[in-house]
């Protein structure tokens, strides 16, 4: 089996800020981290690895310092990664974006069939949940998104069950692999790396693939290709106290069913 | 020339999604400022019932997929419906709520057809003929305002409870166009097998629509189960302010604030949490906030939305009381 993993270098959000002066993000100091989504689904991969045996690549798509995510897959034991570089990629959208990596596991392919391409549920900067859809689309796959677990994979059958997290439910989905998942922090716990395999990611150095080794259509990339463009970024304007429910401390029963009210009238919580 | 307004009419099991009348009422709006017509896309097995409910909000129109094969959702069958729609009227705009359906779709859509999408957007400008969008970033600590310039439809997914739902005119009428249904083998790699109510199981921190969080206030491990009765007729997760873990309440994996995570739900509960600035840091993008403490100075009453001075113990318990008859 060959699995594909999507990771993505992002900034940590917890330690993002915007100016609110000049609306501008504050980066300085700010640690890039690989997406916290996408570890688990890198840690998917070997333990599906443990299972049924697998050949596991990881792939970004990124600025030459991105490399440091690829590094973090291969000491939680991925085989081989790949570095997707190039000017002419900057200020992709989604769009852009997903056809780069649809482009890079098809080239993957021509080596070893892809069986499944593994994705995070969505990355923390653009907070899209777009990219992993948009590989499937363009791989013709299906796209199981969201998925909490996996049910089991039936390689000779060519199958494969998941479960998908909707809100307050759970969608049972079986498709054909190949197949795109996107999955959720459920879907497993972090184990740590093992010391042979952070010693190797140290001293890794991961395949690059430009716009020329991938064949890519200028016209498709970077900000000439993307329909969507970000305009600016803001600041959320500063919270103000609010409204204070009287009688509290003589009459709780009031003041409880007071709030609730104006929770349901609100539309805060919906009266279902 | 690109033109009118589409909504996607999400239903399940015959019934339509709230989100699709906040959609229609927004759409109305900027279909009218527009002089375009407002359409409505409805998917699935014996819907048609439906159109009578779309009209009064504003629909011109509503094209009807009926068809067993849309009976449940699948990612490749409503993509095959709906891009085929797209890409043979050519509209300018297409909306969806940012559900779980929504945001499985749409992503495949706009990469079908070609387009960008913007996600889980909370605003909608119309400026120079063109629509912006405002989104959430970096986990909601941040905005962007995103266009898509030239190409055509403008998608996005508008997050549900932000536009305000419009008064139903019963003397509109909507004209139904039934659209055929042309789905083959390739567009059925996925099936769905079963949908599961989940069970109490709890959802994950930063994941959750609503969090209830406790604090010192709470006075000891056992009286959580106050917050968990709450937090079980809500749907929400539980959280802690760093006194509670530290104390060994609670486990630090449910830890909100600077050093602990970072969440923005629609709704924050804060109970007996004073505020500290390194506990606003985890919470204070939420989009409403709650809070319940004996203090009238605490400080958490300067970013809370609604708040009520009286003691938890009294006060939790009767919200558990007053949302169950409600919500039951
Ligand atoms: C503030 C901001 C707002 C934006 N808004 C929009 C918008 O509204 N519409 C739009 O089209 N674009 C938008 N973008 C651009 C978008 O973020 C980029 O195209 C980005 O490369 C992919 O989107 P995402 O970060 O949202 O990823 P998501 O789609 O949320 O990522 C999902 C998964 O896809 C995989 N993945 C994503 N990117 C990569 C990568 N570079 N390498 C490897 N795997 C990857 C990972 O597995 C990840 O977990 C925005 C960017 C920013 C910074
Ligand atoms: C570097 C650093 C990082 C930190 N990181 C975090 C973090 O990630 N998260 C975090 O939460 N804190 C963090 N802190 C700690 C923070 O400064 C506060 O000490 C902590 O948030 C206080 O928790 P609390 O509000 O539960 O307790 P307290 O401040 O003791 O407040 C308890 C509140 O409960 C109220 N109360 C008591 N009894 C009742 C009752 N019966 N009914 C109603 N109300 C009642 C009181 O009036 C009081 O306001 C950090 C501190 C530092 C220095």
């Amino acid at each position: 089996m060959h699995i594909v993993v999507c990771v993505k270098q992002v900034p940590d959000t917890m330690e993002v800020r915007i100016d609110p002066k000049t609306n501008t993000l504050v980066r300085a100091g700010v640690p890039s981290i690989i997406n916290p989504y996408d570890i688990h689904a890198v840690e998917e991969a070997m333990r599906l690895k443990e299972k049924f045996g697998a050949s596991v690549t990881a792939i970004t798509m990124g600025p030459p310092q991105a490399e440091e995510v690829l590094r973090k897959a291969i000491s939680f034991g991925v085989d081989k990664a790949i570095l997707l570089s190039d000017r002419a990629f900057a200020g992709s959208d989604t769009l852009a974006t997903s056809y780069v990596l649809a482009q890079a596991i098809r080239k993957l392919s021509e080596e070893q069939p892809v069986d499944l391409v593994l994705c995070g549920k969505q990355a923390i900067d653009g907070d899209t949940a777009q990219v992993g859809p948009g590989i499937a689309t363009r791989l013709n796959i299906p796209q199981l998104t969201y998925v909490m677990k996996i049910d089991y994979l039936d390689l000779e059958k060519r199958e494969i069950q998941v479960q998908r997290k909707l809100e307050g439910e759970r969608e049972i989905v079986k498709a054909t692999l190949p197949a795109l998942l996107t999955v959720t922090k459920d879907i497993n716990e972090l184990r740590y790396a093992s010391f042979p395999n952070l010693l190797r990611a140290a001293r890794y150095r991961p395949l690059l693939w430009n716009k020329e080794s991938l064949l890519l259509e200028e016209g498709r990339l970077g900000i000439k290709g993307s329909p969507t463009a970000v305009r600016r970024i803001f600041a959320p304007p500063e919270r103000e106290g609010g409204e204070i429910i009287p009688g509290g401390m003589d009459n709780p029963e009031k003041a409880a069913a007071e709030l609730v009210d104006k929770l349901i009238t609100t539309k805060i919580i919906a009266d279902r | 020339m690109a033109r009118g307004i589409w909504v996607f009419a999400e239903q399940r099991n015959g019934e339509l999604k709230k989100v699709v009348f906040e959609l229609l009422s927004e759409g109305r709006k900027i279909a009218d400022q527009l002089g375009q017509e407002l359409w409505a896309i409805l998917l699935g097995k014996e819907v048609k019932g439906l159109v009578e409910k779309l009209a009064p909000y504003g629909a011109d129109k509503v094209l009807v997929a009926d068809d067993e094969k849309l009976e449940k959702y699948s990612t490749g069958t409503y993509t095959k419906v709906i891009s085929d729609l797209i890409r043979e009227h050519q509209p300018f705009a297409f909306f969806l709520g940012n559900t779980a359906m929504g945001k499985d779709l749409a992503p495949r859509v706009a990469e079908r057809v070609g387009t960008g999408l913007s996600s889980d957007c909370t605003g909608i400008e119309l400026v120079d003929g063109n629509l912006h969008f405002v989104r959430p970033i970096y986990a909601g600590k941040a905005f962007a305002k995103t266009v898509c310039p030239e190409a055509r439809p403008v998608m996005a997914t508008i997050r549900p409870n932000v536009f305000p739902v419009s008064e139903p005119d019963a003397a509109r009428q909507a004209e139904v166009v039934e659209v055929p249904v042309q789905v083959g083998m390739e567009d059925l790699k996925a099936i769905v097998k079963e949908v599961v109510k989940q069970a109490s199981g709890r959802v994950e921190l930063t994941e959750a629509d609503i969090i209830v969080s406790g604090g010192r206030g709470m006075k000891g491990p056992e009286n959580f189960k106050i917050l968990e009765e709450l937090a079980d007729v809500l749907g929400a997760a539980v959280g802690a302010s760093r006194a509670a873990v530290d104390a060994g309440w609670r486990e630090h994996q449910y830890q909100v604030g600077q050093t602990g995570k970072t969440v923005s739900p629609s709704l924050y509960i804060a109970c007996g949490i004073s505020g500290a600035i390194q506990h606003l840091a985890g919470m204070s993008s939420s989009k409403v906030i709650v809070a319940i403490n004996k203090d009238p100075e605490a400080n958490i009453f300067k970013v809370a939305d609604y708040g009520i001075v009286g003691d938890l113990f009294e006060i939790v318990p009767l919200l558990t009381e007053e949302f169950k008859k409600l919500l039951a």
